[in-house]
This record gives structure tokens, sequence and C-alpha cells, in this order.
């Protein structure tokens, strides 16, 4: 997907790949400019945009009031000008309060207007459980904007593509989600030098294998991985496969890898009903039937208000030893009793 | 980049004459009760103890006694989620208050809010709510009810609806203010402003800092009180509750108060300048208060440090409950999903099948 294949690398966290793909793209284009709660004097609230008040001055890093359903229609006015917003919402929760400037209009203007106006504007926002921040502070929305046309959503799941995706999302013309994870913030990779953009709406296969495909996305495809691994030394060849663009969905990659290994598992950190892995699920059954050796399977969350004690929150989130547990049984594998 | 201190001059406990020595005293056990509990969250917090997010009433304890002071029991109360002092002094047992915040079966939530969601029914504790401006529309909507199941007069309840300034801000806080003003509701909207929304003064965050100016737009009555003065914070808002249950009379109340620390344990405050540190510190009401009554004869140094003592002793005894509490039971975890039991309730935990196999 990346064009710059002789590129040094440099490992550093999904934070400072954004960080640093910010920067760059202020310094590239006098059009782009951030706004959001607490992203200047405060630098964010988990430190995204640290540094860039002082470096680029107040018109360039706006600091808003509490108020997502007017600073996100705002950046979007200003888009339809020819700027190219980046908004920062503190958590996707919050975006709920400025969904209306989201569905009702960003993702509508251009085709109700017959493309008169194009809407370059991104909204970056992490999801995620598993802090014990409570039910209102712990979803995972993102499927309520991968249900919307005119929306694009892409959801890195490494520092490499949080860059690659991040710089490919601010030169776009259209809205674009841009959904982060709390739990990927620190996390670390390798991340080229120089420019990276990235295809929107392009999945990548992050592990091959024979056996079985892991559909995932985001964090989950960290553990995806780190399950792939885990059942690698006990025999099995696990492929995953890392969705990185919600909408548009990437189905040709998704199919083409089921119908080598035969057998798939959605791991999502969604509620389960009407989850992305539905739609994962329902486009294997429609695309390769025919080449599976079992029924489509789900680990997704358990469908309740996340609770903020430590057990039930842990109990009602989707977990390695969930996901490998499934696999074995779409396989058709006896677990062993070290399992969860 | 330092935020500027508020130049706000600082306020002394004016007068505590004409006030019944008791109750002077039993605010101060309030005020201390409040402060040990705070201090000793954050001391639970950095011990893991609680999780989440976890922000304290330091430095506006003389704001929640004097709020606390001037609700009826028959009133309801819908708050933020800084929480934690309005439910001790709604008179829920500290033990309760605490197990909440460990995450134990035995908190006001069942273990099940945590810090931000303290719920109490008994006490018409209707909530801390955790997204800003969460509160305004049902707290509005409490008081539509009462409009319509009682009528206005002395014994009539209230609705108390605390914010935070930085919550003046969203469309909610609008849009609430209106509804109680076109409807008469029996409602006071209490802006707690500690200056600052998370690293946000309110100069940076409201085109109009005076916030209490606010409530003219809504053509109800807009009042400010120093936060730091009990006794003007309690008068204040009794005369707003007044105006709510026998005239229907919504008010929009400011308070003036300091954050003593960051905006959650987690915050260093950074962002703030060294002046308004020390203004807020200067302003702390809890030493100002006891200072004061003992000035004037109404406690000793003695007294004083008993009760201080007292309050440490409580919030110990809360700790230990909190801690031997038990979790609650993953087999309730879809325990409270409906009212209603309701056919195909999903109850899969992650990896189960959603269906067996036709
Ligand atoms: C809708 C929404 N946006 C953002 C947040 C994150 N947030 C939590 S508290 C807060 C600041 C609120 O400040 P203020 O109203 O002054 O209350 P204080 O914390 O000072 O008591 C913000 C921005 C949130 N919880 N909900
Ligand atoms: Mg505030």
């Amino acid at each position: 997907m990346n064009t710059n294949v002789e590129s040094t690398t440099r490992t550093i966290t999904y934070r400072q790949a954004l960080n640093e793909t910010l920067r760059a793209e202020l310094e590239r284009d006098e059009k782009v400019f951030l706004v959001g709660e607490e992203i200047g004097v405060f630098e964010g609230s988990y430190k995204i945009t640290a540094g860039l008040l002082e470096d680029f001055g107040p018109e360039r890093v706006l600091d808003a009031p509490i108020a997502e359903e007017g600073f996100v229609g705002a950046a979007l006015g200003a888009a339809m000008l020819g700027m190219r917003p980046v908004v920062e919402i503190m958590t996707i929760n919050f975006s709920l309060i400025a969904i209306d400037q989201i569905v009702n209009h960003a993702a509508k203007m251009r085709s109700m207007f017959a493309g008169q106006v194009s809407i370059p504007l991104v909204i970056r926002m992490p999801g995620g459980g598993g802090q014990q921040l409570a039910a209102t502070h712990s979803q995972n929305l993102e499927v309520w904007y991968a249900h919307i046309p005119g929306l694009k959503v892409v959801a890195p799941s490494t520092p490499a593509d949080a860059k690659a995706l991040l710089t490919a999302a601010i030169r776009d013309d259209d809205p674009v989600i841009f959904l982060e994870n709390l739990s990927l913030y620190s996390a670390k990779g390798e991340v080229p030098d120089g420019e990276q953009v990235a295809e929107i709406g392009k999945a990548a296969v992050v592990a091959t294998g024979t056996d079985l495909t892991i559909v995932s996305y985001s964090r989950g495809t960290t553990t995806a991985l780190e399950v792939a691994r885990q059942l690698e030394a006990e025999g099995l060849s696990i492929e995953v496969v890392d969705l990185r663009s919600l909408r548009p969905l990437d189905r040709d990659t998704i199919c083409a890898s089921v119908r080598k290994t035969g057998h798939a598992v959605v791991f999502e950190d969604d509620w389960l009903s009407y989850g992305i892995g539905a739609e994962i699920s329902a486009t294997i059954g429609e695309g390769v039937f025919d080449f599976l050796d079992a029924p489509v399977r789900r680990v997704a969350a358990a469908e309740v208000p996340l609770p903020y004690a430590k057990a039930l929150e842990k109990a009602a989130l989707p977990s390695a030893a969930d996901l490998a547990k499934v696999v074995r049984e779409v396989l058709n594998i006896s677990s062993t009793p070290n399992d969860k | 980049m330092a935020a500027k201190a508020r130049t706000r001059p600082k306020a002394v406990v004016e007068s505590t004459g004409g006030e019944p020595a008791d109750t002077l005293r039993d605010y101060y056990e309030r005020m201390s009760l409040v402060r040990a509990f705070e201090l000793r969250s954050s001391e639970m917090y950095a011990r893991a103890k609680i999780g989440g997010y976890c922000h304290l009433n330091l430095g506006e304890e003389a704001t929640v006694v004097g709020l606390m002071a001037a609700i009826e029991a028959r009133d309801y109360l819908f708050t933020g989620y800084r929480d934690h002092g309005y439910a001790l002094l709604r008179g829920l047992a500290p033990e309760r208050v605490m197990a909440e915040l460990f995450g134990k079966v035995t908190g006001v939530s069942g273990g099940r809010g945590g810090s931000m969601h303290l719920f109490d029914e008994e006490t018409r504790l209707f909530g801390g709510y955790g997204i800003v401006g969460g509160q305004l529309p049902p707290a509005t909507g409490a008081a539509l009810a009462l409009k319509t199941q009682e009528t206005a007069g002395p014994d009539a309840a209230a609705v108390m609806c605390l914010l935070g300034d930085g919550t003046t801000n969203i469309g909610a806080f609008h849009e609430s203010l209106n509804l109680a003003g076109l409807w008469k509701l029996p409602i006071v909207y209490v802006i707690v402003n500690n200056g600052l929304g998370m690293g946000t003064t309110v100069e940076k965050a409201s085109a109009e800092p005076e916030l209490y100016k606010r409530g003219a737009s809504y053509r109800m009555p807009g009042i400010r009180v120093d936060g730091d003065d009990v006794l003007a914070v309690r008068d204040a808002a009794r005369d707003a509750l007044k105006q709510a249950r026998e005239q229907r009379q919504p008010v929009l109340l400011e308070v003036m108060c300091y954050r003593l620390r960051g905006h959650s344990v987690v915050d260093p405050a950074r962002y703030r300048s060294p002046e308004d540190t020390t203004i807020a510190q200067q302003s702390d009401p809890v030493p100002s208060f006891r200072a004061e009554l003992i000035a004037s004869g109404v406690l000793t140094e003695a007294d004083a440090a008993a009760i201080d003592e007292a309050a440490d002793l409580r919030v110990s005894e809360a700790v230990v409950f909190a801690d031997e509490s038990p979790e609650p039971d993953v087999a309730d975890l879809f325990k409270y999903v409906y009212a209603t039991p309701v056919a195909n309730a999903p109850s899969a935990l992650p990896g189960e099948p959603v269906m067996d196999a036709l």
C-alpha cells in the first residue's frame, strides 16, 4: 500500500506517529488547521497535539470550548470554503453530540448538492474500553459511522498506518472519520521516514497463514496477531486481515483470504448485534460460501453498557483467550486446559 | 503556556455572626469530611484501588457544604462527575461512596458506575453524569415532572442541577435553560465556577465570562455568589430554591470557587500559572473557615483537631469497608440491562456462540 519501500524506519509510538503527521501536514499545507477541546494549552487529553500550539500558533491550533456540535459543524463550514480542518474529539463517545453535523450534514452535502461542494474534513477520535471508564466513556461506536454513505472511516492498528492513513485522510477531499484507540496510543512500531500516503479503502494481510483467517481492525488487530503467534506454537497457521478501512470495506482482500483458509473468525471490540463482524460475516457468506469449512464466528463485546467494576468490565470485553477459544472451536480442535 | 490568574479578589468568610455555633461547627465537620474523603480518594487512586476517571472536590468544600445545607431532603439533585462531596453530604454513608469508587457491589451504584456515576434513589441523588451537560436535560425533565405532580408552595420539591463553568458552553445548557424559562419549572441550575474546564479558563471558553448573566437570555434571575463563603452559598441557594418551589421560577446561580488540584487525580495541572495556583491555595476554604471559627471562639484549636481526626477516622472505616466488600458477580453482568424481561435479550459473553447450529 505504501509506495516508499526503501525508506529508513524508526521505532516510535502510535501517539508520536500521529503527532509527527499532524506537524508535517500543518507545515505542508497552510489550509490545514486543528480544532478541538484542550488540544492547545493542555496539549490534548492524550497528548497527541503536544507542542503544536507553540509551533503553529492559535490560528492553526484552535482550542474550542466544550461544544462538540458547534465546533465540528464549524470545521465542516470551513471545509466547505476549502480549508482542511482536522478535528479532535476527545473520545468517540462525545461525538454523539456532534452526530447531526457529521451524519446529516458532512456526509450528505456533496451528494445532495450534486458535487458542487467537497468536504475535506478529518475527525480524529479514540474509541475503546478496558480502562474502567464506565458505560458512557468506553464505547466502540465506529459502526455508527461505518454505516453512513458519504463518510470514509479508517482505523489504523499500527504507528506506521497511523501515519500513512492520517496523511491520506488529511489530503482526502471527503469527510474522513479517523478512529484511534485509547489502548494503542503507547504502542510502538516501526514507521518509515518520509512521506507515506496510504490508499484509503484497502485492507492488509498482516500475517499469512493457511488454516484460518482472523479479520479485525484497530486494537483488535494487535490481539489477533498475538493469538496467531500463540497458536503458531501449537502448529496452527493463522492469517490475519487488518481492515484498516471500515468504509469503504475491502471485501476482496477478506474473501481472498477466506477462500484460501476456509475458516474465518471476526474479532471486534464493538457489540455483537449489527456490528462490524456482522458485515464481514455476511460478506464472506456472499462471496466465498462454497469455500467455507465451518460457519463464520464473531468474537465481540457482551451486549451490556460497560460496567466500571474491573471484573465485570473484563468479562464483557473480548480477550485474546476468547479469540483463541473460538479459533479452536472453528477448527474443531479441543481446548487446551490452560485456556481462560 | 500558563493560564492567567483570575483577578477576582480573595474572599474571606464575611461574618459568622448570628449563626448558631452548632451550625457552624456542623458545617466545619462536613467540610472536613469532604476534605478527608477526597485526599484519601486520591491516595487510593495512586494505590490502584480506584480506577478510571476520578475528579475531586478539593478546594470546593465550602460550595459543596453550602449547597447541600440549602437543599431539602425532598428535593432532587443532579450533578456532573465531580460528585463525591455532594453524595456524602446528601447523607450517603462514606462506606457506600468509597465502595463505589472501589468498584464493589456494596457501592451506591453497585460498582457499575464508579466515581463519575454516583446515584442513590433514596436520598434523591439522581446521578453523577460523565458526559458534559448530560445531566441538564434530565434535570429539567425532573422539574417538569414535579410541576405536574405537585402544587407550588413552600412544601413543594424542586430540582437542583449542578454543572461546571465549562459546561455552560454546550448546547444542552442553553436548550435546557430555555425550556425551564419557557415552562416555568421548579429548578435551580448551579454553575460551580472553579475557573477551569480541564485546562481552559472561563475567559477562553465563554464569550460572556460572567456566566450568571446568561440567565437573562431565558428571563431567569442570574445570581453570583462567593463559593468560599459557606453561609453566602447556603443563603443564595436557599433563596433560589424558594423561588423555584414557591413561584416555579427557575434560577441560575453561579458559585465562584477554586479547584485546588488538577482536573482529575492524574492531571498535574502544569498549564496553571504559579499565581493562579497561589490564589487557589490562599482561598482554600477549609483552613480559612477553620481559622475563622477558632478566631470567633466557636471552636478551640483542640476541637478543630478532634473534628479533623474524626473525619479521617470515618474515612478510614469507609476504606476498610470498601476494601473488604466483594466485587460484583460476573454472573450478574446482564442483570440491569432491561427493567422488563424481554424475549431474546442478548446474554452471550465474548466468544460464546450466539446460536446453536440448527
Ligand atoms: C460532551 C463531553 N465533551 C467532553 C468531555 C470531556 N470533559 C470531561 S470534564 C471536561 C471539563 C468540564 O469542565 P467544567 O464544566 O468546568 O467542570 P469541572 O471539571 O471544572 O468541574 C471535559 C472537557 C465530556 N466528558 N463530555
Ligand atoms: Mg470548571
